[in-house]
C-alpha cells in the first residue's frame, strides 16, 4: 500500500493550488455571479497542463481538486472536457479522429462537450430518442439533448444517438460531432442554482449530417462507451466535491479563529469544535476513496472492481461536501447566508454534486448490484 | 500511489479469516451468552501469531507491521468482537508499551511470555474518578530505597482477572498533575495486587474487564517503564497506536453486519421476491458498504502513517471517530435488514449491535477524538 503522491505529482497540486489560490480565487466569486464564462483561465489551465487526458490520472485529480477548491464551476467545465470528451476520443478513438481532434481540443485548446441526457432520459439510457440513421457517408442525426455543460463554448461534441432504434440502450452509438455541423442548433441557457459559470444549454439535431469517419468505437457500441466514461467519471465528481468541501473546512477554520463572541474566538466552542472535526474526518475519508478509485483506474483502468470503488468515492465525497457547505455557513452564522461570503457559493455548487453525472440514489443502486454479485 | 494490499498483506488477510472463521467464530455466540472468557483459544491465538503481533523476532513475536495488525484485527473483529478487544489490548497497550519504552532487559523478560501467550497483558490507565482526564489519576507510586510502593484503584482494566502481566500508571509526583504520571511493570503475583469486582457488561461480554485494587503493592525499582514523571507522554502514544486498534476492531463489525445483512436480504422473500431487491433494503446495504470501505481506508492509511514513522495523531483519532460510529450505524441496520430475527440471541448481528457501542467509547470516546481532531485543525499553519 502506497498512500502518497509521487514527488511530481505532489508538485503538479503544488503549483495548481499556487494558481489557483492568486489567480483564480481573486475573480471567482463575481464572475460566478455574473455566470460569466471564464475563458482566459481556461486558457492559463491549458498552459499550466490541465487540458487533456494524457497526464497521469492521479495528478489529474489532484489537480482538479485545487481547481474545484477556489471555483466549482471551474472544475465542472474541465471535467466535463476532460474526461467526457478527450478521455472517450483517447481511449475509444481510431488513429485519425485522434490525431485530428485531439489536437484540437489539446494543443489547440478547442473545448469539448458531450450530449447525452435528453427530456425523457438521464440515467435510464434506454429511454433515449434521439436518432442517427446511415444514409450513404454520414449519418442523420435528429432529436434533443439537455443539460449540455460547455454547449455553447465548445468546438467538439460526443453525441449518443440510436442508431438501432429496436435494440434500446445496446442500439446507441457514439460521434464525434463538429459544433459547426448545419443542422445542430445550441438552444437557450439553463438557469442554474449553483456552477453558475459553467453554462448548460440545449442542443438540437435538425437533420444534421455527420460523417460516417467520425462515429466513435463500433456501432451500437455507445452505452458501452458511456458506462465506462461514466464509470470513470465519478471520480471526477468526487475529486470536485473533495475541492468544495476542503473550501468549507479552510474557510471555516479561518472564520472560527477570527470571529469572537462572549469573549473567545469561536473556535474555543466545542459546538464549533465539532462541526470542524466531522468536516475533517468525513474530508479526509472522501480524499482516500477518490484516490483509492484514481489510483486504481491509473493503474488499471480495465478492472472490474471500478466500478463499485468509483461509485462509493462519487457517493460519499458528495455527500460529504454537502454536509461541508451546510456546516460551514452554520459556522458563519448569518454572514455565511450573505453571498458577500464565498461559503454561500460553495453551499450552491455542493448541490450539483449528488445530482450530476448520476445521482447519489444511482450510485448506491451501483454499489448494491457489485455487492450482491 | 496504490491503494491495494501488498501480496502479502492480502495473504496475511486471507489466512486470519480463514483462523477467525475455523477457530473462533463457532463459540463466539455461546462465550457472549455465558460472558466466558475464551481461555481455550489463546494457546490457538498464539500458535498463530497473533499474541506477539508486532514484536520482533528476537523476543518471540511475529514483527508484523501496524498495517498488519490492522488486517488482523478486523478480521477477528468481524466473527467475535470480544477476542479482537483481547488481542487488541494485550498486543496495543501492554506489549506495546513495554515494545515502545522498555529496556533492552525489560523487552528480553515480559516480551516473550506475553508473544507466546504463556501470560496475558493488562494495561491500568482508568481510575474510578478519571479516564480521559488523566491529571486527575489518584493511584500513588512512592518510592522508599530500592521499591516503588503503589497504592489506588484502577477501572475497566481490559484482561484485568486474567493478565499475568500488568502495566500500570501512577502518579510519582501528585503536584505535576499529568507531568507526574509514570508506569511501572507489574507481574500478576506481586504482593498487593488485588483484583476487584469483575464487570458485566453490554456487548464484549466474553472481554474480561475487571477493577484492580494496590494495597501497598511494591514493585521492584527497576520495573520502573520509561522514564520517572514522563509516562503521559509515553500514554498519548501508546493511545494514539491504540486508536488504530480500535478503529480496525470497529471496522471488522462493520464488516461482519454487512456480510450478515446481505447473506440474510438474498434468502429473506417477502410479497414474492427476495427483499434484496427493494431499493430501501438496498439504500442501506450500499451506505454499509460505502461508510465501511471508507474507515477500513482511513484506518490503514493512519497504520501506514505509523509504519512510515509520519505524524498520525490526527489521522488515527479520525479513523477511530469514523470507525466507531460506523459500525454502530451498520451493526443498527443490520439489525434493520434482520427485522424481528435481528432482535433475537440467535442472530449475530444481535451481539455485534451490543458489541459496536464499546467502540465509541473505548481508547478515548468520540468526544474526546472530536477535541483531539478539532485541535489538530486549529493548530497555526
Amino acid at each position: 500500500m502506497d498512500f502518497s503522491l509521487t514527488p511530481e505529482q505532489e508538485s503538479f497540486r503544488q503549483s495548481i493550488r499556487q494558481f489557483a489560490e492568486s489567480s483564480v480565487a481573486p475573480i471567482a466569486s463575481d464572475l460566478d455571479r455574473k455566470a460569466q464564462y471564464p475563458a482566459d483561465v481556461i486558457d492559463s489551465l491549458a498552459g499550466l497542463g490541465l487540458l487533456g487526458c494524457d497526464r497521469d490520472f492521479v495528478s489529474y485529480v489532484a489537480g482538479l481538486v485545487e481547481i474545484s477548491r477556489v471555483w466549482a464551476s471551474l472544475g465542472a467545465i474541465l471535467s466535463v472536457h476532460n474526461s467526457f470528451v478527450c478521455y472517450p476520443i483517447a481511449r475509444f478513438g481510431n488513429e485519425a479522429q485522434k490525431n485530428k481532434y485531439l489536437k484540437l481540443l489539446v494543443n489547440e485548446r478547442q473545448l469539448g462537450c458531450y450530449a447525452f441526457a435528453e427530456p425523457a432520459a438521464g440515467s435510464d439510457a434506454g429511454s433515449i430518442q434521439t436518432t442517427a440513421m446511415a444514409d450513404g457517408d454520414v449519418f442523420v442525426l435528429n432529436g434533443q439533448k439537455l443539460f449540455v455543460t460547455n454547449g455553447r463554448q465548445a468546438r467538439v461534441a460526443i453525441v449518443y444517438a440510436l442508431t438501432d432504434v429496436s435494440k434500446g440502450r445496446e442500439g446507441l452509438s457514439a460521434f464525434i460531432v463538429d459544433m459547426n455541423t448545419p443542422g445542430l442548433t445550441i438552444g437557450g441557457t439553463a438557469e442554474k442554482l449553483g456552477l453558475r459559470a459553467a453554462e448548460i444549454v440545449e442542443l438540437s439535431f435538425r437533420d444534421c449530417r455527420v460523417p460516417k469517419a467520425n462515429l466513435l468505437g463500433n456501432l451500437n457500441q455507445g452505452f458501452a462507451i458511456a458506462r465506462h466514461i461514466v464509470e470513470s467519471g465519478r471520480i471526477d465528481i468526487a475529486a470536485q466535491a473533495v475541492g468544495i468541501a476542503e473550501a468549507c473546512l479552510d474557510a471555516s477554520v479561518d472564520h472560527a479563529k477570527e470571529r469572537r463572541q462572549f469573549g473567545r474566538p469561536i473556535a474555543e466552542f466545542e459546538a464549533i469544535q465539532w462541526m470542524l472535526a466531522d468536516m475533517g474526518t468525513e474530508i479526509d475519508a472522501s480524499k482516500l476513496l477518490m484516490y483509492r478509485a484514481a489510483s486504481l483506474r491509473a493503474r488499471r483502468p480495465d478492472d472490474n472492481r471500478l466500478t463499485m470503488v468509483a461509485a462509493q468515492a462519487k457517493l460519499f465525497a458528495s455527500e460529504t461536501a454537502n454536509r461541508a457547505a451546510y456546516h460551514a455557513i452554520q459556522v458563519f452564522g448569518g454572514h455565511g447566508y450573505l453571498a458577500a461570503y464565498p461559503v454561500e457559493r460553495y453551499f450552491r455548487d455542493a448541490r450539483a454534486m449528488t445530482l450530476y453525472e448520476e445521482t447519489s440514489e444511482i450510485e448506491r443502486l451501483v454499489i448494491e448490484h457489485e455487492l450482491a454479485k | 500511489m496504490n491503494l491495494d494490499l501488498s501480496e502479502e498483506h492480502e495473504l496475511l488477510k486471507q489466512a486470519t479469516r480463514e483462523f477467525a472463521e475455523g477457530e473462533i467464530a463457532p463459540g463466539a455466540a455461546e462465550r457472549d451468552e455465558q460472558a466466558r472468557f475464551p481461555s481455550e483459544l489463546i494457546p490457538k491465538l498464539a500458535h498463530q501469531g497473533l499474541l506477539g503481533i508486532m514484536v520482533p523476532d528476537e523476543y518471540g513475536g511475529s514483527g508484523y507491521d501496524t498495517l498488519s495488525a490492522a488486517i488482523i484485527l478486523e478480521e477477528v473483529a468481524r466473527v467475535d468482537a470480544a477476542v479482537a478487544l483481547l488481542v487488541g489490548s494485550h498486543n496495543s497497550l501492554c506489549s506495546g508499551h513495554i515494545l515502545a519504552v522498555g529496556t533492552a532487559e525489560q523487552k528480553r523478560r515480559y516480551l516473550p511470555p506475553l508473544a507466546r501467550g504463556e501470560k496475558l497483558g493488562a494495561w491500568a490507565l482508568t481510575e474510578p474518578g478519571s479516564g480521559s482526564d488523566a491529571g486527575a489519576m489518584r493511584t500513588r507510586a512512592e518510592l522508599k530505597g530500592d521499591t516503588w510502593v503503589i497504592r489506588g484503584d484502577k477501572q475497566f482494566i481490559t484482561q484485568g482477572s486474567t493478565a499475568g502481566t500488568y502495566v500500570i500508571m501512577a502518579s510519582t509526583d501528585p503536584t505535576l498533575g499529568t507531568k507526574g504520571i509514570s508506569a511501572f511493570i507489574v507481574p500478576r503475583e506481586t504482593p498487593g495486587l488485588v483484583v476487584g469486582k469483575l464487570e458485566k457488561k453490554l456487548g464484549v461480554r466474553a472481554s474480561d474487564t475487571a477493577a484492580l485494587h494496590f494495597d501497598d503493592m511494591a514493585v521492584p525499582k527497576e520495573n520502573l517503564l520509561g522514564k520517572v514523571n514522563e509516562g503521559f507522554k509515553d500514554v498519548l502514544g501508546v493511545l494514539s497506536s491504540a486508536r488504530i486498534g480500535m478503529a480496525a476492531l470497529a471496522v471488522g463489525i462493520a464488516q461482519g453486519a454487512l456480510d450478515e445483512a446481505l447473506s440474510y436480504a438474498k434468502k429473506r422473500r417477502q410479497f414474492g421476491k427476495p427483499i434484496l431487491e427493494y431499493e430501501a433494503i438496498q439504500w442501506m446495504i450500499a451506505d454499509m458498504a460505502t461508510e465501511n470501505e471508507a474507515a477500513r481506508l482511513m484506518t490503514w492509511y493512519a497504520a501506514s502513517l505509523r509504519d512510515l514513522k509520519q505524524p498520525f495523531v490526527r489521522i488515527a483519532s479520525e479513523a477511530k471517530l469514523l470507525s466507531s460510529e460506523v459500525a454502530v450505524r451498520s451493526a443498527s441496520k443490520a439489525i434493520q435488514i434482520h427485522g424481528g430475527y435481528g432482535y433475537l440471541k440467535d442472530s449475530p448481528v444481535e451481539r455485534f449491535y451490543r458489541d459496536a457501542k464499546l467502540c465509541e467509547i473505548g481508547e478515548g470516546t468520540s468526544e474526546v477524538q472530536r477535541i483531539v481532531i478539532a485541535r489538530e485543525l486549529l493548530k497555526p499553519a
